[in-house]
């Protein structure tokens, strides 16, 4: 039975309380329409650009541009990090460019990226492969260097040899590192996608956003934002996914 | 040449030992941890090896489990050995059985690795997490991971130094017995004098780099109690502690 306590302190309280005070706000006129929607007018927008195809056209356009970036920066960094962890030589030869590239912001690139790569696709991929590529790089390395030296110490004991020590005792050690850095990185892409889509886009989120502002229609804007959260949360809750069957083994995920 | 070097030595007591070194040293930096070390271990004999923290046990076993570099040095190890460390070094993303046949080859089936488990008294927890067992199991895991190669040498780095009392009087029973009944050469770092005298056959005491006491004892195990009083206040004064009666309580309560 639910009693008043408990309605109290349900954490779907306030936000519900938000939204009914905004829909309470809008319809009495405090907050005019072109300074922020009604949640009733977003939602009756959400329905209608779905039905009319218009919003699931532009969000497959900006997922193929996340999903893409995505993919080539983490495996882009995932093999610099497997190199330079593994590989003294790649160490020296990896790391220093790195630790240059990571105090440039990769925003700060979006002009010369225009200019190499025009103002199409190819920019707005890069922008997020390049910033997606270093939470997997950073992460993973350090998993890699970060290795308990007597586990290794206790394969070698037992005669394996060089590729089935990094098979069976640094990949798997570094794994929660490297999902750490994925999560980082799936997030990152969403906000680089968000900037890029800024770029003179003629499809996608950050597209549709933009004929929004100019017709004032901030129902379309909240609508897009709304997306734009989703998109984090589900690359969040896959890596998630991932981590509860990859890392069974861990204490706090054991059942004891 | 190659002929006479064959011939055994009337001076060596055991015409083929499993471990012979000679003159054997190590160097960090400025410290000399071993220095011109001799050591030689018959087939199926019980070793205990005392010292004082940081007098070299670890450094003497590690060369003895070929972990560290030994070129150009007198040393002779059987080919197959096999070591147990003071915590447990299970890799905890493995299951305990597949620990256990760790670097077997794929072709090491499970029933091999679950009677093992069975034989250190494991074989209901042969599918757990490492992470999941007590100290106890994951030390009894390590054995029979060991126990499953046949090493001819045994390697125990402190095995039971961080076991409760009860279970380590287990763990002794065990070890005892399991040496009976595969009858490999053991070498026992300890830093406890009682457990050394309980468990070997012979007893060094490894000091400034070298074996600088020997007791063998002949008394078989069980029975041993007439001697003890007597062995323990000589290795005692080897270890730098002086006792006339051998009692632990003497020990302490004597005046400076
Ligand atoms: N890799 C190493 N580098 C430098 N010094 C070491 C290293 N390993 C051991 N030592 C030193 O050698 C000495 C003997 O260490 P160890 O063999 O672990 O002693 P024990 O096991 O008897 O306590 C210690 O003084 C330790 O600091
Ligand atoms: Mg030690």
């Amino acid at each position: 039975m639910t009693t008043k306590r408990d309605v109290l302190q349900a954490r779907w309280l306030s936000p519900v309380a938000l939204l009914l005070l905004w829909e309470l706000a809008s319809r009495t006129g405090v907050i005019p329409d072109h300074i922020l929607a009604a949640p009733s007018s977003v939602v009756r927008s959400l329905f209608g650009m779905t039905a009319s195809g218009e919003l699931p056209l532009n969000l497959a356009v900006s997922l193929r541009r996340a999903a893409l970036g995505f993919a080539i920066g983490s495996s882009l960094g995932v093999v610099l990090a497997l190199a330079a962890g593994l590989l003294r030589r790649g160490d020296a030869l990896i790391d220093p460019i790195i630790q240059i590239k990571r105090t440039l912001p990769v925003v700060a690139l979006t002009p010369l990226f225009i200019i190499w790569f025009g103002i199409g696709e190819t920019t707005k991929i890069a922008l997020i492969a390049f910033a997606s590529m270093l939470p997997v790089y950073i992460n993973l390395h350090q998993g890699i260097r970060g290795i308990d030296i007597r586990l290794v110490d206790a394969a070698r004991s037992f005669g394996l040899g060089r590729a089935a020590l990094i098979g069976n005792v640094i990949l798997p050690g570094a794994l929660p590192s490297l999902l750490t850095g994925l999560r980082y990185s799936l997030s990152i892409s969403v906000l680089m996608l968000v900037i890029a889509e800024q770029v003179n886009a003629s499809a996608g989120l950050g597209f549709m956003i933009q004929n929004a502002r100019d017709a004032m229609r901030t129902d379309i804007i909240v609508v897009c934002l709304m997306v734009y959260a989703l998109l984090g949360l589900a690359g969040d809750s896959l890596i998630r996914a991932i981590e509860s069957k990859a890392l069974a083994w861990r204490p706090t995920l054991v059942e004891a | 040449m190659n002929e006479l070097t064959r011939i055994p030595l009337a001076a060596v007591p055991d015409p083929s030992p499993v471990v012979r070194l000679r003159g054997f040293s190590r160097v960090f930096g400025d410290t000399r941890v071993l220095d011109d070390l001799d050591l030689e271990i018959a087939p199926g004999e019980f070793v205990a090896l005392l010292g004082r923290s940081g007098s070299g046990k670890t450094t003497l076993l590690r060369t003895l489990a070929g972990l560290d570099p030994s070129v150009g040095q007198d040393l002779r190890l059987p080919g197959t050995r096999a070591t147990v460390f003071q915590d447990a070094r299970l890799l905890p993303w493995k299951r305990v059985w597949q620990n256990v046949v760790l670097g077997l080859g794929k072709r090491t089936r499970r029933d091999l690795a679950a009677s093992a488990l069975e034989e250190v008294g494991l074989g209901h927890r042969w599918d757990a997490w490492p992470l999941t067992l007590s100290g106890g199991e994951a030390q009894r895991a390590s054995l029979a991971r060991a126990l499953i190669r046949k090493p001819e040498l045994l390697l125990l780095d402190e095995p039971f130094a961080a076991l409760d009392a009860l279970t380590r009087i287990r763990m002794h029973a065990l070890v005892l017995s399991l040496w009976q009944q595969h009858r490999p050469a053991v070498l026992l770092v300890t830093h406890d004098v009682e457990e050394a005298m309980a468990l070997a056959d012979r007893i060094l005491v490894l000091d400034r780099g070298r074996i600088a006491a020997e007791e063998r004892i002949g008394a078989p195990r069980g029975s041993r109690g007439s001697v003890i009083r007597s062995l323990r206040a000589s290795l005692l004064g080897h270890l730098g502690l002086q006792t006339e009666s051998g009692v632990y309580a003497d020990l302490i309560g004597r005046k400076p």
